[in-house]
């Protein structure tokens, strides 16, 4: 019998949830390694839970156990043998199924509709009548409820995964992955959800292995926790017996990073701070979608200090982010550089000495099409020297950029050295470095950086941190937002956590607990 | 070699596309049993086979230089304007009405406030268009296109009602010029200064957009919005002011239209200028200085029309035929030039 039609039958969901086992795999693109040597052990019948940080490879892992990325060394076992998983077909043959973090559903189209489709091999004819049967009694051998003849469009966010899960579900997954399921729900939702998952795991029918940064839902409902941190196993065992703290420790920080950080602080926490150069006050911000995402964050930042932002990414960072570099309109409170009501101008910037390192330097801080030694003349080019002539409409002058541009790829070390090579086609490093180059080569009064070493080698980013902390030196205030703990405990004179789009953690950082940035920033404070 | 390679290649995909275009051409009219290979023959000569040619083409090539800006201009700071009919429209509208209060003025200042009026009255048009796209984030194309159909809307309208000149029986038109009012042609040929005018707008603009401030900053807005935003520059008094010289520029050439070649405003000036000079402004990549060039090219396709109806009979509409293929062969053969992945 095709296993496909086999699924179908409420009788079989009673089979037993898969127990695996990950044994050292390791998974490299190109010279990155994103696993090194995970192990993972997920019981059969239980709620397992991954956390990390973002890039910590609880990604990459799952995709391996599905079979989108075969590890290059390791391997996975199933219910006690070992399996060769190379592609989702062999995933799908062990009933490992995976729900991903954005829907994948057809919203112009009925739930009954979008279980049909999930399981590919439909007939020419589809018979409704029989077909919709059968999926009714489906839906009553598990504990979701939804309307077979709703239009997804019109399901809320946690219906929606409720039919993600069904889908699965209806495949006759055994194990069922949850990338971090419920990002986009509501904590009412999330409970709903969870519960119910959780009921299957109860009864042995489901394993469940879900990837997660809310220590809420992994102490509710996780039986066993795998911990990663950059590519490594940072830790593991049964959730009652790892307190939350101890999660959180192994989860963002080794004592190597806090010994580093106070390094720094120990060494120049002498300097005299400034008067204060940044200063956000009730600061509201929408994202995308239109919800709130930066909801009344204060915050200021003096010059000769950098102040750290930490936090799990979606927390309001990168709106918080946009609105100071005038990308993003707040939707209330204020924003003063240097005691003025900021308004993100080209006068502004230039009376301030504003200046900024956001992430994807391609994306947010460069003209792709455009040359290097244009894309450096950004700031400056409607200024002399680079400006200038009869009537007020100001002729470029292009060899002058051009000159300049030589002159900082040679100090900044941009590969290829062509000024006149498309900025598009240089690789991700040499981007940044040129965006580095045009945004520090000006009198640096407050400087806004995002993810600033974000998919750079090591060299790359020793070099941009040095180049950081001498401009702080120097005398600059310092925003720097980064989803890298180790970098802002290296950097930063003292750190905030932004958690649901306001600050609700600060220290200095000779003095920072990272266990407790770890919580808050997990959205579990106290 | 290298050299070489990289100067022909981005006339490749132009000269594909011309080549697709006149195969898919002569394709259609063998079909229809019409002689295919004379046709072809026949567009060459009627565009540039005589003096007589040469004029025809010429004085058709002019407005379209005017038009072609009011595409490419707002296309260099990202927004894709398909309008410029009704730019054009409301253009000689406006340049059509000033004549009347101006009797017994000598010729200049009547010509200057024409191409005032028409220039403002266009880039308001267009600029209408640029505005709703940046405050009420309103797709500019299709916008641009809608007011298009209200622009000659309102033209019929007013040109039909109150602005009708009750002499004018079976062709609805304003109050002709005044004789001393005609924008003559240029010594030693037929073709009106309008060509002058288009020629030069096109090499100003051509400046404009390589070596100035304003150009520069209009193309950086163009090319990645957001790097303008955290460069502080003013994204939408760029793209408007972008759209307004775009949109003047098309109303100009109503105006011109208006002084030069009809003596009024009537129906017969709207004659798919506006839609053309979108053609002619992909064909250039909304480069002002290739847009001539285009200009010639297309208002040669254009001009050949009434020898293809005299000597094989063809419909007045062929030329349309030509011109449709030759656009969608154009964007069709853009991609040959694009290299690598797409980004996201």
């Amino acid at each position: 019998m095709d296993p496909l039609t086999h699924s179908l039958t409420a009788a079989d969901l009673q089979h037993r949830g898969a127990a695996v086992e990950a044994f050292r795999v390791t998974k490299r693109f190109g010279a990155f390694t994103a696993l090194d040597a995970v192990s993972m052990k997920v019981e059969a019948g239980s709620f397992h839970c991954l956390l990390g940080e973002n890039g910590a490879g609880k990604s990459t892992l799952v995709k391996c156990l599905v079979g989108y990325h075969p590890p290059e060394e390791g391997g996975f076992m199933v219910d006690g043998r070992e399996h060769d998983i190379r592609s989702p077909r062999d995933a799908q043959r062990l009933r490992i199924g995976m729900v991903y973090q954005h829907f994948t559903l057809a919203p112009g189209m009925t739930v009954a509709e979008n279980l049909l489709l999930a399981r590919g091999d439909l007939p020419l004819r589809i018979d409704w009548r029989h077909e919709k049967a059968a999926l009714a009694a489906f839906l009553d051998s598990t504990p979701f409820r939804l309307d077979l003849n709703a239009l997804v469009a019109d399901l809320a966010a946690g219906e929606k995964q409720k039919l993600e899960i069904l889908k699965q579900l209806y495949l006759g997954q055994r194990l069922l992955i949850l990338d971090e399921p419920t990002s986009v729900l509501t904590p009412g939702e999330a409970d709903e959800v969870l519960g119910l998952l959780h009921g299957m795991t109860r009864d042995g029918r489901l394993t469940v292995l879900m990837i997660s940064h809310k220590f809420r839902e992994v102490s509710a409902y996780g039986d066993g926790v795998t911990i990663l941190r950059r590519g490594k196993l940072a830790g593991s065992g049964r959730v009652g017996e790892l307190s939350t703290a101890e999660m959180a420790e192994m989860m963002v920080g080794s004592s190597v990073a806090v010994s580093s950080g106070r390094r720094r602080c120990a060494a120049d926490q002498t300097q005299a701070i400034g008067e204060i150069r940044l200063d956000v006050e009730g600061l509201h911000a929408d994202n995308d979608r239109g919800t709130p995402s930066v909801r009344g964050l204060d915050l200021s930042v003096r010059a000769g200090e950098i102040v750290g932002v930490a936090g799990v990414a979606g927390n309001g960072q990168k709106e918080l982010v946009e609105v100071l570099l005038g990308q993003r309109q707040a939707s209330a409170g204020q924003v003063r550089v240097a005691g003025e009501d900021y308004q993100a101008s080209r006068a502004q910037m230039r009376r301030h000495g504003v200046f900024s390192l956001p992430e994807e330097p391609l994306r947010n801080a460069c003209v792709p099409a455009m040359s290097v030694a244009e894309n450096m003349g950004l700031r400056d080019f409607d200024i002399a020297p680079y400006a200038g002539g009869w009537l007020s409409l100001g002729f470029l002058r292009r060899r002058a950029l051009s000159r300049r541009a030589k002159a900082l790829i040679e100090a900044f070390g941009v590969r290829p050295d062509d000024p006149a090579t498309a900025i598009e086609n240089l690789s991700g490093g040499n981007v940044q470095r040129a965006v580095l180059a045009r945004e520090l080569s000006g009198p640096v009064k407050l400087l806004v950086v995002a993810n600033p070493v974000f998919g750079l080698d090591f060299a790359a980013t020793e070099a941009i941190h040095r180049r950081l902390d001498q401009a702080r030196n120097e005398g600059a205030a310092i925003l720097l937002v980064s989803e890298d703990l180790d970098e802002l405990l290296e950097l930063s004179d003292r750190i905030v956590v932004m958690s649901e789009g306001v600050i609700a953690y600060e220290a200095l950082a000779g003095q920072a607990d990272v266990a407790a940035i770890g919580r808050y920033m997990a959205g579990h404070g106290h | 070699m290298n050299a070489v390679r990289s100067l022909a290649a981005p006339f490749l995909p132009f000269s594909a596309a011309v080549l697709a275009a006149a195969l898919l051409f002569a394709l259609f009219l063998a079909a229809q049993g019409f002689p295919a290979l004379e046709a072809l023959e026949l567009v060459v000569e009627g565009a540039y086979g005589s003096s007589f040619a040469w004029q025809n083409t010429l004085s058709r090539a002019a407005p379209l230089m005017l038009t072609a800006l009011c595409v490419a201009l707002p296309a260099r700071a990202g927004l894709v304007i398909i309008g410029g009919e009704g730019a054009l429209a409301v253009g000689a509208l406006a340049a059509a009405v000033v004549p009347a209060a101006c009797a017994g003025w000598p010729a200049l200042p009547v010509h200057l406030l024409m191409a005032a009026a028409g220039f403002i009255a266009g880039g308001a048009w267009i600029a209408l268009s640029a505005w709703l796209r940046h405050a009420r984030g309103i797709n500019e194309t299709i916008s641009s296109l809608l007011l298009a159909y209200i622009g000659i809307a309102l033209f019929n309208f007013l040109v039909e009602g109150v602005l009708r000149d009750p002499a004018s029986l079976n062709k609805p038109s304003t109050t002709p010029l005044a004789e001393s009012f005609l924008i003559g042609a240029m010594p030693g040929m037929e073709v009106h200064w309008g060509l002058f005018w288009g020629v030069l707008i096109c090499l100003v603009m051509g400046f404009v957009v390589r070596q100035t401030v304003f150009g520069f900053a209009v193309g950086v807005v163009g090319g990645n919005p957001r790097a303008a935003m955290m460069a502080g520059l003013p994204v939408g008094g760029l793209i408007l002011a972008a759209c307004f010289l775009g949109g003047g520029a098309a109303g100009l050439a109503g105006m011109l239209e208006v002084a030069a070649v009809h003596g009024s405003a009537n129906a017969a000036l709207l004659a798919g200028y506006g839609y053309a000079g979108i053609l002619v402004s992909f064909a250039a990549r909304h480069n002002p200085l290739g847009i001539i060039a285009c200009a010639i090219l297309v208002g040669g396709i254009g001009a050949s029309g009434s020898l293809l109806q005299r000597r094989i009979d063809l419909p007045d509409a062929a030329t349309l035929v030509l011109q449709g293929g030759l656009f969608v062969a154009l964007l069709a053969f853009e991609t040959l030039n694009r290299k690598g992945v797409r980004r996201v």
